[in-house]
């Protein structure tokens, strides 16, 4: 083990912490109406974004559904834009026209957030479409949850990736439950979602979605594979959503106990990659300490400069609905 | 040169595609089929199947990968076997292709066009015969484009390739035999342009697409019996060049309004709302509307017929506003 591991590691905690206290200090914000409307939070399932995304190179596209604040960020956007884009604001990532749901950062190849689920996986299988024609050696990943996968908007677009050998990699999320439902009432084969892939041929593996590490050392593979022209692949990342759907949404609710989060709680993502890197001795409790800060001082930072910006003038109603405006 | 509506679709499809390797054709049968309609006969040969692409009957995957592949700069052209399939598509084209630049804050763009032919055939049944333009145009950031003539369809369709922003290109069954005299070489007819088909003093028919055929067979009726039809084309009903009608009509002081869609919150409702707005003082009496029957198609003929507006009822239409029935 070298400083190196010792920073690559330190390095994805970082990220994955980002995310976590981020989206905390947002949900503060929503009991303070500083953000409205639909609040999907991604706490529990950071390790899968962070993971993904590390295997990614910076031009590599990205794109995801509506609970989409992890992979942005993990993307690299600014932390500031991003919460800006939750207050509203006209400095958000999308000058407060998208929200939360719809983030999308050009600059870092993150192709947005959709709020209609399985629409955006069409849209993944074209982006990969257009850098196959263009003979870029690029791939695309996309990701969703597992409620999305019985979509015939899914299907299709797995027929057409597998069909075409699109440079595509679909990241399930399987987080167990499609807001209330939980997947074994949704799916028919729930054992293993995947097969929804497999049975277009598309190669597919299941991953530990808590253990950050796992899933870097299988899309490191994967995104080999892919970008040499193997086609498609699916990867089922299982997970599980530690706060509920939405803001509107108590932790468990009426469909899920709360025995049941917290026994999913005990394999925080965020406490396993501590504990790995603890187990190796790479660095102590004041580098730890040192990360922690690091990143709520980011984090109130973003949330200064959110409240602090302006509102979008009026002037900004009608513009951007068409390339003149 | 005598071409017919299909070979000018054909010819502006082809120049388009010769001028700009980023233009793909996409869609049901367009390749070793030549295209439902033989709209796309020869482009296989010439372009190859990558860029003639043949899909699966999945009308949402390809639509979804299309505007996905032109998020990633490419500049699709999806065909629609038929308009009526675009209901399939409908959560592509409505909620991505037309709001993914609003939404991105003016990052992303669509520059897509989705064409196909729309209304009545003969026969067809009522899943095949819808006029659905007023769906389309009723959501903000898509153009919508019904031309008349082969001039219009090569000049318009053209414009709509070259065009970044989403594009609707609402042909017909019944025009695709028709012939007219188109310029030879390059040419183009700008979006959001009306044309005056026909000068008279004293009504304005408004007719579009196939209808626009039925009110200048109606309006040559008309002068032998001592009726002056000025005939506007809209040519692009989204945006609609307002001024052109508005002119005519202050002109005539009459106005009729013919369309093959379901009257209720039909296209002709929206003209005759900003006519009422813009030139009120100038009517001599209410606008009138012609307008496709409250039913789903028949497939039987006379009832079939009886659905949709043809010359004798535009006749009556033009003679009661004009107080001579």
């Amino acid at each position: 083990m070298t400083d190196m591991d010792r920073d690559d590691l330190l390095s994805l905690y970082r990220q994955m912490l980002l995310i976590r206290r981020f989206e905390e200090k947002s949900a503060e914000m929503y009991a303070l109406a500083k953000i409205a409307g639909f609040l999907h939070l991604y706490i529990g399932e950071e390790a899968i974004a962070v993971g993904a995304i590390a295997a990614l190179r910076p031009d590599d596209y990205a794109i995801s559904a509506y609970r989409d604040h992890g992979h942005c960020l993990a993307r690299g956007s600014d932390p500031g834009k991003v919460m800006a884009e939750l207050f509203g604001k006209a400095t958000g990532l999308c000058q407060g026209k998208g929200g939360s749901m719809h983030l999308v950062d050009l600059a870092h190849r993150f192709m947005g957030g959709y709020a209609i689920v399985g629409g955006h996986i069409p849209l993944a299988t074209g982006l990969a479409f257009a850098t196959k024609y263009q003979k870029q050696d690029l791939v695309t990943v996309c990701f969703f949850g597992e409620g999305a996968v019985p979509s015939g908007q899914a299907h299709e677009a797995f027929n057409l990736a597998a069909l075409w050998k699109l440079p595509v990699i679909f990241i399930c999320e399987n987080n167990r439950y499609g807001m209330g439902t939980p997947v074994h009432r949704a799916v028919a084969l729930y054992e293993n979602v995947a097969e929804a892939a497999r049975s277009y041929g598309i190669m597919a593996e299941r991953v530990d979605g808590m253990d950050v590490l796992a899933v870097r050392a299988l899309m490191r593979t994967v995104v080999d594979q892919v970008r040499v022209g193997h086609g498609p692949f699916f990867i089922e990342a299982m997970t599980y959503r530690f706060m509920g759907h939405s803001m509107a949404d108590p932790s468990h609710g009426h469909y899920r106990t709360k025995d049941e989060v917290e026994e999913h709680r005990k394999r925080d993502p965020l406490v396993l990659l501590r504990e790995t890197i603890l187990g190796k001795n790479l660095c102590g409790e004041s580098d730890f300490k040192r990360v922690e800060q690091e990143v709520n001082d980011v984090v109130a930072a973003a949330v200064k400069f959110a409240d602090q910006s302006p509102f979008p003038a009026p002037s900004a109603l009608h513009r951007d609905v068409m390339v003149e405006d | 040169m005598l071409l017919s509506y299909r070979e000018a679709l054909n010819q502006a499809m082809r120049e388009e595609m010769r001028r700009d390797t980023r233009i793909f054709l996409i869609g049901e049968e367009v390749g070793y089929y030549q295209g439902a309609f033989k709209v796309s006969k020869g482009f296989v040969e010439e372009f190859g199947p990558q860029r003639v692409v043949d899909t699966p009957i999945t009308e949402a995957g390809f639509t979804g990968l299309a505007i996905g592949a032109a998020m990633a700069g490419l500049q699709p052209i999806v065909e629609l076997m038929t308009m009526n399939f675009g209901i399939v598509a409908l959560d592509q084209i409505v909620n991505n292709a037309a709001k993914i630049r609003y939404m991105s804050g003016g990052q992303l763009s669509v520059p897509i066009v989705i064409r196909g032919p729309g209304s009545a055939a003969h026969q067809l049944g009522a899943q095949h015969s819808q006029s659905l333009e007023a769906w389309f145009c009723h959501v903000p950031g898509l153009k919508v484009v019904a031309p008349s003539t082969p001039r219009d369809a090569k000049g318009l369709l053209k414009s709509a390739i070259r065009d970044q922003n989403p594009v609707i290109f609402i042909e017909a069954q019944l025009l695709y035999g028709t012939k007219g005299e188109v310029a030879e070489g390059e040419y183009t007819i700008p979006l959001g342009q009306a044309e005056v088909k026909r000068a008279g003093a004293d009504v304005t028919v408004v007719a579009y697409s196939k209808m626009l055929l039925v009110a200048m067979a109606a309006a040559e009726q008309l002068s032998r019996d001592g009726f002056d039809v000025e005939v506007i084309d809209p040519r692009t009903l989204k945006p609609l060049d307002l001024d052109t009608i508005v002119t005519s009509t202050k002109k005539t002081g009459r106005l009729v309004i013919v369309e093959e869609g379901w009257r209720f919150c039909g296209l002709g409702a929206q003209i005759a709302d900003s006519i009422y707005t813009a030139a009120f003082d100038y009517l001599d009496g209410p606008i009138v509307r012609v307008t496709g029957e409250e039913v789903p198609m028949p497939y039987s003929r006379p009832l079939e017929d009886a659905a949709i507006p043809d010359v004798p009822r535009v006749v009556a239409a033009v003679k009661s506003v004009c107080g001579a029935v």
